[in-house]
């Protein structure tokens, strides 16, 4: 593009029929999580997106740059009772209670869909105790179209007292170095935000052995309604989702970019290509759309768009060249 | 199932009583496929407070490709809807959920408690075009006081059906419950369809099974996404949970849990 534009400075008189010939450049779009080649940097955020299929009729699955499909355990989870969500200020609540078929009825009952797409599938999968996160590891490496995996490590470790591994690094670290052990697959770390310090997490993950790591997963929250003096959800507590966690989730996006040398992959309320754009400039190198797949199902496809018209205007070829330019201070 | 995400204008707005509105949408795509018991996702506003769509019944389908809803306000979300004019474009996704299974079983029963009734007339409606309702087929509409029956009353007996009210203040109709009217029509009829609060469809569910007369219900749960991907509407079915906008929101009443719904 750069190229053209010098030619026809040269050749003033001919600009016109130049213009007419000269094809419109896309940018390229195309980013790297590890082994990983996505299309384009967005992403469906697990437990957002169902096993894909649910939206086959709504959204262009093809223009996705990768489906990361619903939270699989080693056996079927029923998931807490209902209200499972409540919506609050410009976000949600959920405490879905990780409900889903279990890895082997997710291979035989999903995978055959979803590896007839064209879109890369992450499998999230997570799991009460380490070996059951290396047992679905295992199985998953075996199964065709799976093209990574991201390792929820949000839930409670039942057989330690109720702690999280997603909370303890190295509890994170057992997991990600039983996982990297159990399979080839490029392997994505997913961390929550309800730590002191994320970067520590981070830094845990990156030294056991991911490939990526992904943040952030749902904030803790609740809800209570004053008539009834209880709780909205029947779980009492729940994750926030949604446009309201957008700035604690971009926050810690850039705090992690700059600590680790690992591909970060922001997730947290994006809805539109501007959400997004905060995310690849604060260091984030693919985003996750979550919430917003709930009540604007072309959110996803309508932020590749807004992120290709957003390079052209700025002139720039590859979105590779803009991810982590954040200014700050006086540069 | 096809469903479409469709900007639709309104183009007619009908206050039927203080906080019951009508609206009537231009919304071609998802008219020509909507069956009686499926619902739309509306969102309500572009913004992002409130951030999700609201569920509403499919309340009549016209042949000129527009389709309307009719709502009560009870929050944020349907205080917006009601605020919302002529000409005004709203999103919607629909048509969803599986609908009414209408076989060939009759006569029927129709059971609505207040917004209930919404979805209750597009089966009419349906039933009647098919030539089959007649007088032998029941209404039975229950609500708040009068304001919350009429003109709808009325439009099911232009379309032959035998209908009865109640409402709790005796202002037309019986005062009472539905459940009341049921003990007379039970004997008489093969089908019930209902849909309203949760007391009312349990006490209809419960004489239905005590009568041996089948009984489909149609659910109301919170919902976040309406396409069966966030598993956010699941309840329990005899079989292990399903999900109330995909699996539903009509069900078998005996393909329930009932007592964990
Ligand atoms: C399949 C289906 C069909 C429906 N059809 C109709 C209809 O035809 N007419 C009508 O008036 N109402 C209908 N409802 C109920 C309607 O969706 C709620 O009244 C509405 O969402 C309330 O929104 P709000 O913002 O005013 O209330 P708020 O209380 O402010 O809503 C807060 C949250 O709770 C949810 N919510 C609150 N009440 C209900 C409820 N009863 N059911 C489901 N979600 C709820 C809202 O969607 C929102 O996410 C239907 C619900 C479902 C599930
Ligand atoms: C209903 C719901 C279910 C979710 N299920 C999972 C899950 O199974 N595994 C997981 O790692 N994250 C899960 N998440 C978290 C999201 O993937 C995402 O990290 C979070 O919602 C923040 O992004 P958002 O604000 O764009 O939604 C879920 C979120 C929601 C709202
Ligand atoms: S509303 Fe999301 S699964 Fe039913």
């Amino acid at each position: 593009m750069k190229e053209e534009a010098v030619l026809l400075e040269k050749n003033p008189e001919q600009k016109v029929e130049a213009r007419e010939v000269v094809p419109c450049i896309m940018p390229d779009l195309r980013v790297q999580i590890g082994s990983l080649a996505l299309r384009n940097p967005v992403m469906t955020a697990s437990g957002t997106f169902g096993y894909a299929r649910e939206f086959e009729n709504l959204v262009d699955l093809d223009r996705l740059g990768g489906i990361i499909v619903k939270g699989i355990s080693l056996h079927p989870k029923p998931g807490n009772p209902p209200p499972r969500i409540v919506e609050t200020a410009c976000g949600m609540l959920n405490a879905i209670g990780l409900e889903n078929v279990g890895v082997d009825r997710f291979i035989s009952g999903k995978m055959p869909y979803l590896r007839k797409l064209a879109t890369p599938v992450v499998v999230n999968i997570l799991g009460d105790s380490v070996e059951e996160y290396s047992e679905i590891a295992r199985k998953l490496d075996g199964a065709k179209g799976v093209a990574a995996l991201e390792v929820n490590i949000s839930c409670p470790n039942v057989k330690k007292g109720g702690v999280a591994f997603g909370t303890v690094p190295e509890m994170a670290a057992k997991v990600t170095e039983a996982v990297r052990r159990s399979t080839t697959l490029p392997l994505i770390v997913k961390l929550s935000p309800n730590v002191t310090d994320i970067v520590l997490m981070a830094r845990a993950v990156e030294d056991a052995g991911a490939d990526a790591v992904s943040l952030i997963n749902t904030l803790i929250g609740m809800a209570i309604d004053p008539i009834t003096r209880r709780p909205r959800l029947a779980n009492v507590i729940g994750g926030l989702s949604g446009p309201a966690i957008k700035p604690v989730a971009l926050r810690m996006v850039w705090q992690v970019a700059q600590a680790v040398s690992l591909p970060v992959i922001g997730i947290g309320g994006i809805t539109t290509a501007n959400d997004a754009l905060e995310f690849l400039l604060a260091g984030a190198t693919a985003v996750q759309v979550g919430t917003a797949n709930f009540y604007d199902p072309s959110a996803a496809e309508n932020i590749v768009q807004g992120i290709t018209d957003y390079l052209q205007e700025q002139g720039e070829d590859c979105l590779v060249d803009i991810i982590g330019t954040l200014k700050t201070g006086t540069d | 199932m096809s469903e479409f995400q469709q900007k639709c204008s309104i183009l007619n707005r009908d206050r039927l009583a203080p906080d019951i509105f009508r609206l009537t949408l231009q919304a071609p795509k998802i008219a020509a496929k909507a069956q009686p018991g499926q619902f739309v996702m509306v969102r309500v506003i572009d913004g992002l407070d409130p951030l999700l769509r609201r569920p509403f019944s499919i309340h009549r389908s016209y042949a000129d490709g527009s389709i309307s809803l009719l709502f009560k306000v009870l929050g944020k979300g349907t205080a917006m809807l009601a605020r919302r004019c002529v000409g005004d474009e709203l999103d919607l996704v629909g048509p969803l959920g599986n609908g009414f299974d209408f076989s060939d079983e009759r006569p029927v029963c129709l059971i609505g408690g207040g917004m209930g009734i919404a979805p209750l007339l597009f089966l009419a409606e349906q039933l009647h075009s098919s030539g089959r309702a007649t007088e032998k087929d029941h209404v039975l509409l229950g609500a708040r006081n009068k304001d919350e029956l009429t003109p709808l009353a009325d439009e099911f007996s232009a379309l032959g059906y035998t209908v009865q009210l109640a409402t709790d203040d005796g202002s037309i109709g019986r005062k009472g419950f539905i459940p009341d009217l049921l003990d007379f029509v039970l004997p008489i009829v093969e089908q019930v369809y209902t849909c309203g609060p949760h007391l009312m469809m349990e006490n209809v569910v419960r004489q239905c099974q005590q009568a041996e007369v089948h009984c489909q219900v149609s659910l109301e749960t919170h919902m976040a996404c309406g396409i069966g991907a966030c598993l956010g509407c699941t309840v329990n079915g005899k079989r292990g949970l399903v999900r109330v906008c995909q699996q539903g929101p009509v069900f078998n009443a005996d393909h329930l849990e009932w007592s964990l719904v």
